[in-house]
């Protein structure tokens, strides 16, 4: 508040120092209001780091206890939800696995990695009902 | 203007710092995604924990001449069986289920004809004996005409109700000790088509340079259809469990001689992975890429 008030308060007095201003005014605001998301995405990342290189060593359950903690501590983290998929997919936890893809996709559209994951997920999850007569 | 100079060069220092700086750090940070190869399991579409056997019966096959698809399809499918799945395969020998269906067709027209001595016809064996107790009233009842020769997907059509012999298929059970029954129908069929294809071709321009040019031709290709339905039957009751239908064709140029019986096993090689997935779980190897 204190910060809004001086932007305010210098605004209307020079134009190269209300730029200057402004930007500082954002860059404060937005470090004061991140510490707790920069925070979890961290701790989140350290799990998703831990988890890789579990995984490589085969140890997919142990990914997969990392890769839980990983999503709840930061629900926002794609990259954890599409590692967390990879893992229920090797387990054979197939409904669990579609719905982490799609909750990494929701939270990132565009990542053509994730689509390309899911979309080799879903060719061998439909083989299984391809086909039927009954 | 003489200013100018050193504040570009600085300038230009800056950005090559924090270029270098940049690489350092993605350096530092190693790469963002990880390739990892992943089995996974797929479970059967059929519990099959009440077998430890299973008899791969007969189909009724037609289509192309030059193979024996009953005879290819009931060899192929039983060896598939004994290494990739945990049933006993039933060595027995592979029924005509052609002639038996045609069997069953004039055993029941005899029984809608007026009996002069009141008796029904005596059992014979797998091709005629459909017991009326429990079978498909509809099986027995409608006595179609069952073409000879089967050539196109109609002609199968009036074999179908083969299947729902709910009677026959029970004995067949009983006499190999409850199994697992698989049977069905095979059409594999010669298919050609006619069609554009963009084809590559090596062309002089008037100064003589060679230069490829793609163009649109018509070529006639010459292939097979595949189309095996399997069906599989609990030899306990005779009842059907669970069916399913496949359609695989493979077409190669007109003056490729490939013989029917590569063309069958290319397209066989397609289907029977689904064909034993529904009996056994397996593991389909594949690659993700893991995101940091």
């Amino acid at each position: 508040m204190a910060h809004a008030l001086l932007f305010f308060w210098y605004s209307g007095r020079d134009p190269f120092m209300t730029v200057r201003l402004a930007t500082l005014f954002v860059l404060v605001a937005s470090v004061a209001a991140s510490p707790a998301a920069a925070d979890a995405r961290s701790d989140a990342k350290a799990l998703v780091d831990f988890g890789i290189s579990v995984a490589q060593k085969g140890l997919w359950r142990e990914a997969i206890y990392r890769w839980e903690k990983a999503v709840e501590t930061d629900p926002t983290y794609a990259a954890a939800y599409n590692d967390l998929a990879i893992a229920y997919e090797h387990e054979g936890q197939l409904v669990k696995a579609r719905k982490a893809y799609e909750k990494a996709l929701e939270l990132e559209p565009n990542n053509s990695q994730i689509q390309q994951n899911f979309d080799l997920f879903k060719e061998i999850n439909d083989r299984s009902s391809t086909g039927k007569d009954k | 203007m003489t200013g100018a100079a050193p504040v570009k060069t600085s300038s230009r220092l800056a950005l090559a710092a924090f270029a270098a700086l940049a690489a350092t750090l993605a350096l530092a940070c190693g790469p963002e995604f990880f390739e990892i190869p992943i089995e996974t399991p797929i479970q059967p579409k059929l519990d099959v924990s009440a077998f430890q056997r299973v008899l791969v019966a007969g189909f009724v096959a037609g289509g192309s001449d030059d193979i024996d698809a009953n005879q290819e399809t009931v060899r192929l499918l039983r060896s598939q069986l004994r290494t990739k799945s945990q049933l006993k395969v039933i060595d027995a020998d592979i029924m005509s289920l052609i002639a038996i269906a045609q069997d069953q067709r004039k055993t029941a027209a005899g029984e809608d004809a007026p009996a002069p001595t009141g008796t029904p016809p005596a059992s014979t064996g797998h091709g005629n004996s459909p017991p009326a107790a429990g079978a498909d009233p509809r099986a027995q009842a409608q006595p179609m005409g069952l073409p000879p020769q089967i050539r196109d997907e109609k002609d199968l059509e009036p074999y179908e109700r083969l299947f729902a012999n709910v009677a026959y298929w029970k004995k067949i059970g009983e006499e190999y000790q409850n199994p697992l029954i698989v049977t069905g129908t095979v059409l594999f069929i010669p298919h050609s088509i006619t069609g554009p294809v963009v084809r590559d071709q090596d062309v002089m321009d008037q100064l003589g340079r060679h230069r490829v040019v793609s163009t649109r031709v018509y070529v006639e290709r010459k292939g097979f259809i595949l189309a095996p339905k399997f069906v599989f039957i609990d030899g306990r009751t005779g009842a059907t469990m669970y069916s399913e239908r496949h359609r695989e064709e493979i077409l190669y140029n007109a003056q490729q001689n490939t013989p029917a019986l590569s063309s069958y096993f290319e397209l066989m090689d397609r289907i029977v992975p689904d064909f034993l997935s529904t009996l056994s779980s397996q593991k389909i190897k594949g690659t993700r890429v893991l995101l940091k």
